[in-house]
């Protein structure tokens, strides 16, 4: 088990490297001037422009600005912004909002998503079935920000019983509406995967065996369906957590929730290369790691998986 | 033919067969033995004119590519004309579904995105398949420590989200048109089907028809594209059936964030993008494009899941 | 001045003057006006808009208006503007001069900083030398071109210690100032936050200072909390004529214009110099008397560029004009802004003393006119053949894309042509095509004075200085008669003869049209029922001073 954590670590460390390299390139592969940018409306004398670019290391090569940038990142410093403040600090100040947002919307998923899996799979065929099914299948094809703009209208502007935007207060509260969106999708995602792990496992010899030997409906439910029906349901969710982290983007542009996503739609507008790869880095990491803790979970829930090595 | 003969062999023993309906799984193992067998795919198209949900999806999207490809038919306004003295009018005979903000015709702008969406989606779903699928099967096929760098490329791809990779891309383009966009999506959008692709092909390789066909004589490429590919394609198939709506979502998400395609480009993204001003004078503006998009994406992923009934046995049992 | 002040008052419009007078006669003597104790304000917090300032708060390095109105805020410099536009004394005894090349500037004596540090020439000195020095990398160094010796400071190996030789002290209260040429509007520059005196404590570490800085305006910095607000308290140490009418400011940091409006109409919020594009068509309906839209000091054209072919010769003269008739301006400004946008009229915002003339000499190339427009072109197609399609650049990371839309719709639609809208993503990514003299079409250009005066709306966008990348005339505009007027109108006995001489002047560029001049922005935005008193200056930021709660 030990041996098999530290084989996927090590296998972390060249994906690492090499989403950072590609994120630094592409921040950097085009025109785009990040000092012009700053400058703005207003002229810059060249002298200035010079000393800024010194400054942000953008005189380099990109692939110096690169070794630069991850000799800094081995001693945790991550540089300072355009703005003049530590990238840490900005980066700390907008993560635990996003986790928070990302931490609703897999609560959202997860419960609702599994319960309506459930009823469905049990049910199949019936009409709570096809109404689960169709809503479904109707989440999945309104993209993010339409449900997003949606919500902000009904429950926002027309109803008034929700902010329309989160702003400078990303409260558990007021991230409630936001959550529910960005989780909306992946909630649809796993209830579909519920029902068809359900309905496969209530035909499963073990349950007929649990069945005819007498067990109550609800704990062959919660024992012997439940259990093993939800495996692949973790591995999606597992997945996910690290999708949602992106897709966040979206959902904080609409709500105007100051996460993450905000952040990094913003650095990427001003080119600011530093900002851009250490979020896109964080991503990757989280994104890794709970891929890892899922692989882990395996082992918990099904017992025919064991790592040997 | 034998659980007839099952019967016969203890002639002398009571025997006891439970009735069918207590026993599912004989149900389950039942084969029709008067046909004629049917291959994979003859057996799929057989069932999948039988499943409403593909009838209901093929429907749609015929309907959807019927408006691409002739969008004349469903309207006489040029989308690209905008003319401020006729801004923001509500639904009339000459607009029926009202004018924008720049004075364009609603219907035309939702009738005429159909055919970006369409292409863009498309040619996406080409391109990352093909990628992905040429990917996957090399790492798949050849193993080792190929498949050993190749997996890891493709967990750097798959680990930066699409859409987060599209924006750093096209942010750096600048102007983006139809085909930049095609590209940017391909570029992240091909993880899943190479990962696919891989998995199918491992578990078809070694299978005893491969081997015997090996035994043959056949050369390994030969095998690749005979044998392997052919029977490892039924899952990369759903999977890029489902893509395909996604990827029309991606480009919509892409001109919403005001990253894809330019104002001057007639797409649904944008409008909805821009319909976001409106939202409180004019709510409709929001409403139509959404709901084309909608019905779009909606229809391939029907399609996806009959597709996927269809040619995975697996789920047909259910 | 072209348009009346009246326009400009707000709220009680009688309190408003009264109160703009009697702080211009509080400015010399160094009583505290009656019942306030201590020099802090009386009545409550005011809450107003602000976005995340992008640098610290060092005056030299701030140029946008997050950071902007805390700056001028917490600042105090030789002069103030008032609400139309008029410098006046602020911290200055005297700003005089008999060549208007040579100054002598006198400062009140006994000045504090809010640290109790003592106020002096040297401190605007010390201060001057810093942001001149490219070393320092201040974005707002180009400021002190007009002062002798700043080309030798901005050489890219300058020592940190080098300064501006047109500077000295005289004594306590005393300085000098050489200018490089006559330039009878350097006083009015002296109220932009560039110029603001730092004490000698700031050098030390320049960045920490930007976080909590010690001023000496009518406000300090109580505290920053970054991404969420910035409070300020009454400077007890200043006593000038903006003295600070209530008990402080808390900025609201804002990312969505959209949250803001919808804290205005709850009163959570106390004044907004933003509205959102949702609510244009509505907000004055919202907010009654409370609402304001007003004409502004932006103004915002399109540079049609020398360099290309298209705008070249006799043709291009032609394609110019025709350009210029063949947009609706009125209709965007009614219909996509709602009003409140102006239609220029000629090439200096209308706030400015001097701008929004309607008298210029060929003016009416600027009303749409569809028949003419379509016969000029003719006339160039037929001298010369357009090479096309026509673009507008924008960068998408700012307001533009629906005007821009609307201007290249006016064109296909008048002119038949066609005509694309081509953004760039980010700002820099279009300054460097520009800078680099790449970018061929025509691209938006929009001016926001950085001081009242006519000069600033001419001299750095169409001067012959200013071109070939040495300053804001990206179209590369040479004109010898032009540059002459420019320099007659600074060199002028009063204002008046100046804005006079200026008119000429644009007279001259209206005619080769450079740029296409299109609107003004307008100030618009609003405030609470809570407070009153409360009046936008001529930079579209509100006199948060004058504010009583």
């Amino acid at each position: 088990m030990i041996w098999y954590i530290v084989r996927r670590l090590l296998q972390m460390i060249p994906v690492f490297l090499g989403a950072t390299l590609i994120v630094y390139l592409l921040a950097f592969a085009a025109s785009g001037d990040p000092i012009l940018t700053l400058a703005g409306d207003k002229p810059i004398s060249p002298a200035v422009e010079q000393q800024l670019r010194a400054q942000y290391n953008l005189d380099k090569p990109v692939i110096i600005q690169w070794l630069i940038y991850l000799g800094n990142v081995v001693r945790l410093d991550f540089g300072v912004g355009f703005n003049g403040r530590p990238i840490a600090d900005q980066i700390a100040a907008a993560f635990p909002v996003t986790i928070r947002l990302a931490i609703i919307a897999v609560i959202v998923e997860t419960v609702f998503g599994v319960i309506a899996g459930v009823i469905s799979g049990l049910r199949k065929g019936k009409l709570i079935d096809t109404t689960l099914l169709i809503l479904s299948l109707l989440v999945i094809a309104v993209p993010t920000f339409v449900l997003g703009f949606v919500a902000q209208f009904i429950l926002g502007v027309k109803l008034g019983i929700a902010p329309i935007n989160v702003g400078r207060d990303p409260s558990w509260q007021n991230l409630l509406v936001p959550g529910f969106v960005l989780g909306a999708v992946s909630f649809a995602y796993v209830l579909r995967l519920t029902r068809t792990s359900i309905a496969e496992t209530v035909g499963a010899d073990h349950v007929r065996t649990a069945t005819a030997k007498g067990l109550s409906r609800g704990g062959v439910v919660t024992k012997h369906i439940l259990r093993n029906s939800l495996i692949p349901v973790v591995t999606f969710i597992g997945a996910d957590l690290g999708a949602l982290m992106g897709g966040a983007i979206v959902t904080e542009s609409i709500f105007n929730i100051p996460g993450v996503g905000t952040l990094l739609f913003r650095s990427i507008n001003a080119g600011e290369a530093p900002m851009i790869v250490s979020l896109v880095t964080l991503l990757v990491i989280i994104f890794l790691l709970s891929n890892l803790i899922v692989d882990l979970l395996y082992a918990v829930l099904d017992p025919r998986i064991r790592y040997a090595k | 033919m034998r659980s007839d003969n099952r019967a016969p062999q203890r002639p002398k023993a009571q025997h006891w067969v439970a009735p069918l309906d207590e026993t599912p799984l004989q149900e389950v193992d039942a084969a029709d033995t008067s046909s004629t067998p049917r291959s994979l795919w003859a057996e799929a198209v057989h069932n999948l004119v039988r499943n409403p949900v593909f009838i209901i999806s093929a429907l749609l999207i015929l309907l959807v590519l019927f408006v691409a490809a002739f969008p004349g038919v469903f309207t006489s306004q040029d989308p690209t004309y905008g003319n401020l003295s006729s801004a923001n009018k509500p639904a009339s005979a000459e607009h029926p579904f009202g004018t924008t903000r720049q004075g364009y015709d609603t219907l035309a702008r939702t009738v005429w995105g159909t055919r970006t969406s369409v292409i863009i989606g498309f040619f996406t779903m080409i391109c990352s398949t093909i990628l992905g699928g040429a990917i996957g099967a090399l790492a798949g096929y050849v193993g080792g420590w190929i498949d050993e760098i190749v997996s890891r490329i493709t967990d750097i791809f798959f680990a930066v989200p699409m859409i987060l990779g599209a924006i750093v891309i096209a942010t750096r383009l600048g102007e983006m048109n139809m085909w930049t966009v095609i590209m940017v999506l391909s570029i992240f959008g091909w993880t899943n089907v190479a990962r696919i692709m891989r998995g199918a092909v491992i578990s078809t390789k070694s299978q005893d028809f491969v081997t015997a066909s090996t035994a043959l004589g056949a050369g390994s490429l030969t095998n690749l594209l005979k044998h392997v590919i052919p029977n490892a394609i039924a899952p990369v198939i759903v999977t890029a059936t489902v893509n395909l709506g996604v990827f029309i979502v991606a480009e919509a998400t892409l001109s919403f964030l005001g990253v894809g395609l330019p104002t001057s480009a007639v797409s649904w993204g944008g409008d909805i993008s821009r319909a976001r001003d409106a939202l409180r004078n004019q709510p409709m503006m929001l409403f139509y494009p959404s709901v084309a998009l909608a019905i779009t994406v909606l229809s391939f992923i029907m399609l996806g899941d009959a597709v996927r009934d269809a040619l995975d046995p697996k789920a047909r049992k259910r | 001045m072209a348009l009346s002040r009246r326009s400009m008052m707000l709220g009680t419009a009688a309190t408003g003057v009264a109160a703009a007078t009697l702080a211009a006669c509080t400015g010399g003597s160094s009583g505290g006006s009656g019942g306030s104790d201590g020099g802090s304000g009386s009545g409550e917090m005011i809450f107003a808009n602000t976005t995340e300032p992008e640098n610290p708060l060092v005056p030299t390095n701030t140029g946008e208006v997050g950071g902007g109105r805390v700056v001028t805020s917490i600042f105090a410099g030789l002069v103030y503007y008032t609400a139309d536009g008029k410098a006046e004394n602020d911290l200055a005894e005297s700003i005089e001069s008999d060549d208007n090349q040579h100054w002598t500037i006198k400062i009140k004596s006994g000045l504090k900083f809010s640290d109790d540090s003592d106020l002096t020439a040297q401190s605007f000195v010390d201060a001057w030398n810093f942001g001149a020095n490219a070393a320092n990398a201040q974005l707002g160094q180009y400021f002190f071109e007009p002062i002798e010796g700043y080309a030798d400071l901005s050489k890219e190996d300058v020592a940190a210690d080098a300064k501006l030789p047109g500077l000295e002290v005289v004594d306590d209260t005393t300085f000098t100032v050489q200018l490089v040429s006559a330039q009878s509007d350097f006083p009015n520059r002296l109220g932009y936050s560039a110029y603001m005196p730092l004490p000698a404590s700031a050098f030390d570490d320049i960045e920490a200072f930007g976080e909590k800085p010690v001023s000496n305006g009518p406000y300090m910095v109580d505290s920053w909390t970054h991404d969420k607000e910035i409070v300020l308290v009454p400077n007890p140490n200043y006593d000038g004529p903006r003295k600070a009418k209530n008990s402080g400011i808390t900025f609201v940091v804002y990312d969505s214009d959209e949250t803001m409006y919808n804290d205005l109409l709850a009163d959570n919020v106390d004044v907004i110099d933003q509205i959102p594009t949702s609510q244009l068509q509505n907000f004055e309906s919202d907010l009654g008397d409370r609402a304001v839209n007003d004409p502004g000091a932006v103004f915002q054209s399109f540079t049609l560029p020398g360099y290309d072919s298209n705008f070249e010769g006799e043709a291009g003269a032609l394609r110019r004009e025709a350009i210029s008739r063949a947009i609706d301006r009125k209709s965007i400004c009614d219909s996509l802004f709602f009003g409140t946008r102006t239609p220029a009229t000629d090439f200096v915002a209308p706030v400015i003393p001097g701008g929004g003339a309607t008298d210029i000499e060929g003016a009416d190339v600027l009303e749409f006119d569809e028949a003419k427009a379509k016969d000029l072109w003719a006339q160039a197609e037929a001298k010369s053949p357009f090479k096309g399609p026509l673009t507008l650049a924008y960068n998408a990371d700012g307001p533009h894309a629906d005007w821009v839309e609307a201007v290249c719709n006016s064109l296909k639609n008048t002119l038949g042509i066609e005509a694309n809208p081509t953004p760039f993503p980010a700002f820099g990514e279009m300054r460097e095509q520009i800078r680099a003299r790449k970018l061929m079409g025509t691209w938006r250009s929009g001016w926001q004075a950085d001081y009242p005066s006519m000069y600033n709306f001419l001299g750095p966008l169409y001067g012959s200085g200013a071109a070939d990348g040495n300053g804001s005339n990206d179209g590369d505009y040479k004109n010898p008669e032009f540059d002459q007027l420019l320099s007659d109108g600074l060199a002028a006995e009063s204002e008046d003869e100046a804005i006079k001489i200026w008119k000429q002047a644009e007279a001259l560029i209206m005619r080769d049209l450079p740029v296409v001049p299109l609107w003004y922005q307008n100030t618009f935005g609003g405030y609470s029922s809570l407070v009153s008193n409360v009046e936008y200056g001529w930079d579209t930021v509100p006199l948060y001073y004058e504010i009583t709660k």
